[in-house]
């Protein structure tokens, strides 16, 4: 049905210069609720082209899905005085995405050129914004690494090559997972369709990923009215306390 | 089942926090002691960040303690007197823990500070109970007879003296006030009631009768912990209440069953449990601290917020 309505679009607006991607999400929201254990959502498109395709090399798809950016402290541990491990050397991050998956048609250096990387930022390092980075001590590239290994052992940054899959010469698509883990806000799907490693095409899409029923309240109430939710969390606990003892005094007696 | 909690922003297993809950509930029944000092390190295991687990935990802790120390009321084995000298110490030195906790996680060695209090307090407290404990044992399989304490020491000449009845006591206020703003302090960064310090403090260096200790330290306990949880529900917003419904919900069920196991239980018996435990959980967080981890860094924050 969706990819229908992808196919009307790409009929209904055909004619643009060179190539141009028509895409959508199986859905633009996702909701967090109290039984959220992940999701995934579809990611798929078609190359509307005025022309025949071009002589030049095979086009090739990249899909990023972006969580919102924020920034982050990254510390690591030495031994100090002999035998004790001590958070040590620290450095802050102004913008890493909090979820980051990448998804192509090949292996990612052969979709995309360093410096095409570089202007779009796709790769997950060229996805962290490290410009500003400030170092107590050592390196800037430890501790991006560092937070690259620990988010994707996570499964919030993840790369699957060759995940994207066409459909027919000019259709494609991809699922991209979304992990339990997940935290809610404002996230961008980015879709590039390249040839010869050069981007042709760029198509943007916003993926709202919000908490919503209880989760939202709870949230919002911890947030917005601290001193309530605090003596709520009181009362519920003297409550549930008193009531497992009024419980099982009635049992024993 | 997976349930998401919507403060630590993770899906965790609604049943295995009901089954941790409930585990360290008969514990702390059996002990009279909050169970935080077990519960926090298994919520940092599970995956839980620290300063929700710190916080959350006091919230329940409230709960199991109101439950225990009900049961306590009805025996009349509370000093509300005494409870209400620990009391005062105890809001002082959680205000006093809370600046400390803040002023630490500024410079990202509140994981320190939280293992390294841990490890320092259950050992010392583990092996003194340990010790204590086997010798009652040993004196008492060859004599047949309760030890006898020392009625007269130091503390006994300080000024401030009052009456404690239920206690049995005529002694000055400053030594359990003392305790109590120790236990605060520990409330407040530790995420625990501090059971396992006051304990063996009252007994100890307050010399009170063992049937009231207990039923006193929860009620100090409860007012502590309300206070830390509100503290850290307004400037940290850390609290989980979905988390703490579950640990609670456990804890509560928990605590009641081992209120009863620990009356039949012989005191020696209990402290010598008790001892074992603290060791084991001081070993592990010893461990953590001196073997090289397997992931050196760590992420937080940035600093802006």
């Amino acid at each position: 049905m969706l990819r229908f309505f992808a196919l009307l679009m790409l009929i209904a607006f055909p004619l643009n210069a060179g190539e141009e991607i028509v895409a959508d999400l199986s859905q633009n929201r996702v909701g967090i609720s109290a039984t959220f254990d992940g999701s995934h959502i579809l990611v798929f498109g078609a190359v509307s082209r005025d022309a025949p395709a071009p002589d030049s090399g095979p086009m090739q798809v990249v899909v990023s899905v972006s969580g919102p950016r924020e920034a982050v402290t990254i510390r690591r541990k030495d031994k100090r005085a002999g035998i004790i491990w001590v958070n040590s050397a620290s450095a802050l991050i102004d913008e890493a995405p909090s979820f980051y998956s990448v998804a192509t048609t090949v292996p990612l250096g052969q979709a995309l050129s360093e410096a095409e990387d570089a202007k779009h930022k796709v790769s997950i390092p060229r996805a962290i914004n490290s410009i500003g980075t400030q170092i107590a001590t050592g390196q800037a590239a430890e501790f991006t690494d560092a937070l690259i290994r620990i988010r994707s052992g996570n499964g919030l940054y993840q790369v699957h090559e060759g995940a994207v899959e066409f459909m027919s010469e000019t259709l494609f698509r991809t699922e991209i997972d979304l992990p339990s883990n997940l935290t809610a806000g404002e996230y961008t799907a980015r879709i590039l369709i390249t040839r010869d490693q050069q981007v042709v095409d760029v198509f943007k899409t916003k993926l709202d990923i919000h908490k919503v029923g209880i989760e939202r309240w709870l949230y919002n109430l911890a947030h917005e009215n601290a001193i309530y939710y605090g003596l709520m969390s009181l009362i519920i606990a003297i409550v549930a306390g008193w009531m497992a003892s009024a419980v099982f005094s009635y049992f024993r007696a | 089942m997976q349930i998401y909690l919507p403060i630590a922003e993770i899906s965790v297993n609604a049943f295995l926090l009901l089954g941790l809950g409930g585990m360290v509930g008969i514990l702390s029944g059996m002990f009279g002691v909050g169970g935080g000092f077990l519960m926090t390190p298994l919520l940092f295991f599970i995956g839980i960040p620290p300063a929700v687990a710190v916080a959350t935990e006091a919230n329940q802790i409230v709960a199991s303690s109101f439950s225990g120390v009900l049961a306590h009321f009805k025996r009349k084995t509370v000093d509300l007197k005494m409870g209400l000298v620990l009391l005062i110490g105890g809001l002082i030195g959680a205000y006093l823990g809370i600046q400390l906790f803040n002023y630490l996680r500024s410079l990202g060695q509140v994981d320190l500070l939280v293992k390294l209090s841990y490890v320092v307090f259950l050992g010392i407290i583990g092996s003194l109970m340990f010790v204590e404990s086997l010798n009652a044992i040993r004196r008492s399989k060859k004599t047949g007879s309760a030890i006898v304490r020392k009625k007269h020491t130091w503390l006994h000449n300080l000024p401030l003296k009052v009456k404690f009845r239920t206690s049995g006591l005529y002694i000055s206020v400053i030594p359990p006030f003392l305790i109590g703003v120790f236990v605060g302090v520990l409330a407040a960064i530790m995420g625990v009631g501090g059971g396992f310090v006051m304990v063996p403090a009252m007994i100890y260096l307050i010399g009170m009768p063992t049937k009231v200790v207990i039923g006193t330290s929860l009620f100090q306990i409860i007012f502590v912990t309300a206070f830390t949880t509100m503290m850290h529900a307004t400037t940290n917003y850390t609290v989980d209440i979905v988390l703490a419904v579950l640990l609670l919900v456990g804890g509560v069920i928990g605590a009641q069953i081992g209120t009863r196991i620990g009356v039949k239980m012989k005191a020696e018996q209990l402290r010598i449990l008790l001892a074992i435990l603290v060791l084991a959980v001081c070993g592990k967080l010893a461990l953590d601290l001196l073997l090289q981890p397997s992931e050196l860094y760590s992420l937080g924050a940035g600093g802006g917020h």
